[in-house]
């Protein structure tokens, strides 16, 4: 085990060499650009015993990324934004043919207006594609979630692919320490992969991702919905075991002064670390105030967040984007599964910074009820 | 808790300084955090970089509008970007320039000729490491043997060694 100064990016190019990947196709974009650099390096280094496919795309990388996780093979890809939207349409199949491969994301927003900069619009897009969506912090988890993804993913009561999102800029360009475990105790907590569903066996050929008319096509779809709600248990128990072996505890959630709040803050990433030292900071005058971390978005933790909040009056829902017409999709879905008073506030979209200000015009806002169900944070008048 | 905000143009390595002050104040044993300002960068245009540095670990994500010092890698950047922007009372601001400063006597300023340093050690105008140096000295907030000692992982051979000797030299003028 080593600590070493790097970014989040660094941080989970180290975990994929340590999944031991056999395919990485990956296309470069921006903020995640240093993945694919740091893991092609790796490859020419022979650090990693992998095929790096150079593609032409994302449709292509994320097109590689499922046919080789058909063969049977560990995989691994990477993006962000734009480039996670071209991956859209395979997202789905990928999903569908129950590929479980890991693809980190970048979070960054969305065209147009062309913006480069941070928010959680790209992932949030592909909510509804069948993949698991895991929400880090900081550098060290988006290490950790990395190869936790892989245990989740391979799991055969799951077997869907696993989206890690990590802040773009705020994590991926951003330097801190982080312990790397060492390929020994990895390999104790991630096996090789033994795909059992779906494999290349030149003697037994079988085809996947094929027609199903209406006699099949529900089932196959209510397969998902199941793979998905047995991930909620797959989840904790594979954070349990992580824990013992590594000593950092995860869960689907993380909650933070939550039991006696009057007020919590919900959110998801890198966001969560400011918010706790605003949390601290009401604490020390005297606020019941309290932080639910989202780690998990997909599956949606109903009940962990129901055990978490139980005792709270108000929940203050931040999110990093926007479904245009009814709000942020975290908030909608606290709505939709949680009873209790519940606010919107849309903040930082395409990079605008929140800064401990913004989280107590949240906290004040909530606190005093706001004029409207959600507010936009930080918006300039004119 | 420190935080420290670099100003330089593109290509001059404000963010690798901001990188290397940050792995030497972790090998004294520092819980630290370095980003660049976030976006694109144009070779010669104004950038900044940022340095946390602190007994406990960093839990602030957000960029600094208030930092304790501030270090200026050129001086002619203060003609188009305010470099005192946000600074606080008893900020400390080093500027690189040749000779002295004569600004305002408001702030707490220190000059140093990091470029003659540059010039005459390395033969090429790059001041990121110097000026750390310099830092080092006055501030005490990193150590020169870990300062040193990054220099010359982060810069192999005979480079590493020449920078780590200006970045030294500017240690003794602090």
């Amino acid at each position: 085990m080593i600590r070493e100064v790097m970014t989040a990016n660094k941080a989970v190019a180290e975990a994929a060499r340590l999944a031991k990947p056999q395919v990485i196709p990956v296309y470069p974009i921006t903020p995640q650009t240093t993945i694919s650099e740091y893991l092609a390096q790796y490859v020419a280094d022979e650090k990693i015993d992998a095929k790096y496919v150079k593609v032409e795309s994302e449709h292509s990388a994320i097109s590689a990324a499922l046919g080789a996780s058909a063969t049977g093979v560990r995989v691994f890809t990477a993006t962000s934004s734009q480039g996670l939207m071209l991956m859209h349409e395979i997202l789905f199949a990928a999903a569908g043919m129950r590929t479980p491969f890991v693809l980190a994301d970048a979070n960054r927003a969305i065209s147009a207006p062309l913006n480069i900069w941070n928010d959680q619009q790209d992932s949030i897009a592909q909510r509804d594609a069948g993949w698991l969506q895991i929400y880090v912090e900081n550098a060290q988890e988006a290490l950790d979630a990395t190869l936790m993804a892989y245990k989740i993913s391979e799991n055969p009561n799951v077997l869907l692919p696993s989206m890690v999102c990590l802040d773009g800029f705020i994590l991926t360009h951003t330097v801190e320490p982080v312990e790397i475990p060492t390929q020994e105790s990895v390999d104790e907590f991630l096996p090789p992969y033994n795909a059992e569903h779906a494999f290349l066996d030149p003697k037994s050929p079988m085809s996947i991702g094929n027609l199903a008319d209406p006699d099949y096509y529900l089932e196959a779809r209510h397969d998902m919905q199941v793979a998905m709600d047995n991930s909620v248990e797959v989840i904790q128990k594979t954070c349990d075991e992580f824990a013992e072996i590594f000593g950092r505890k995860y869960g689907l959630i993380e909650p933070y002064k939550t039991e006696d709040a009057e007020i919590i803050f919900v959110a998801m990433g890198s966001l969560c670390s400011t918010i706790r030292v605003i949390v601290d900071q009401l604490r020390n005058k005297g606020e019941k105030v309290g932080l639910l971390k989202i780690r998990a978005y997909r599956p949606f933790p109903v009940e962990a967040i129901d055990e978490a909040v139980k005792n709270c009056d108000k929940l203050a829902v931040i999110d990093k984007n926007i479904s245009f017409g009814i709000g942020g999709a975290l908030y909608t879905d606290i709505k939709a599964k949680i009873h209790k008073e519940a606010y919107g506030f849309i903040a930082g979209l395409g990079g605008r910074d929140i800064t401990p200000e913004s989280i107590l015009e949240v906290y004040e806002k909530t606190k005093n009820v706001p004029e409207k169900e959600v507010t936009w944070i930080g918006l300039k008048e004119e | 808790m420190i935080e420290i905000r670099f100003h330089g143009r593109g290509g001059q390595g404000s963010v690798t300084a901001a990188e290397i002050l940050a792995k030497a104040a972790f090998k004294d044993g520092k819980y630290v955090q370095a980003f660049p300002f976030f976006g694109v960068e144009r070779r010669g245009a104004p950038v900044m970089a940022f340095t946390r540095i602190d007994e406990k670990p960093i839990d602030l994500r957000y960029q600094i509008y208030n930092p304790d010092y501030v270090l200026v890698l050129d001086d002619g950047l203060m003609n188009v970007v305010d470099v005192f922007s946000g600074i606080k009372d008893n900020t400390e601001v080093i500027i690189n320039i040749p000779e002295e400063y004569k600004g305002t006597g408001e702030h707490n300023i220190y000059s140093i000729d990091a470029t003659g340093i540059a010039l005459d050690l390395l033969g090429r105008n790059i001041v990121n490491t110097i000026i750390l140096g310099y830092f080092a000295k006055k501030t005490q907030a990193v150590s020169i043997e870990s300062l040193v000692e990054v220099i010359k992982e982060t810069f192999p051979g005979k480079i590493g060694e020449l920078n780590a000797e200006a970045t030294r030299k500017a240690y003794e003028m602090g």
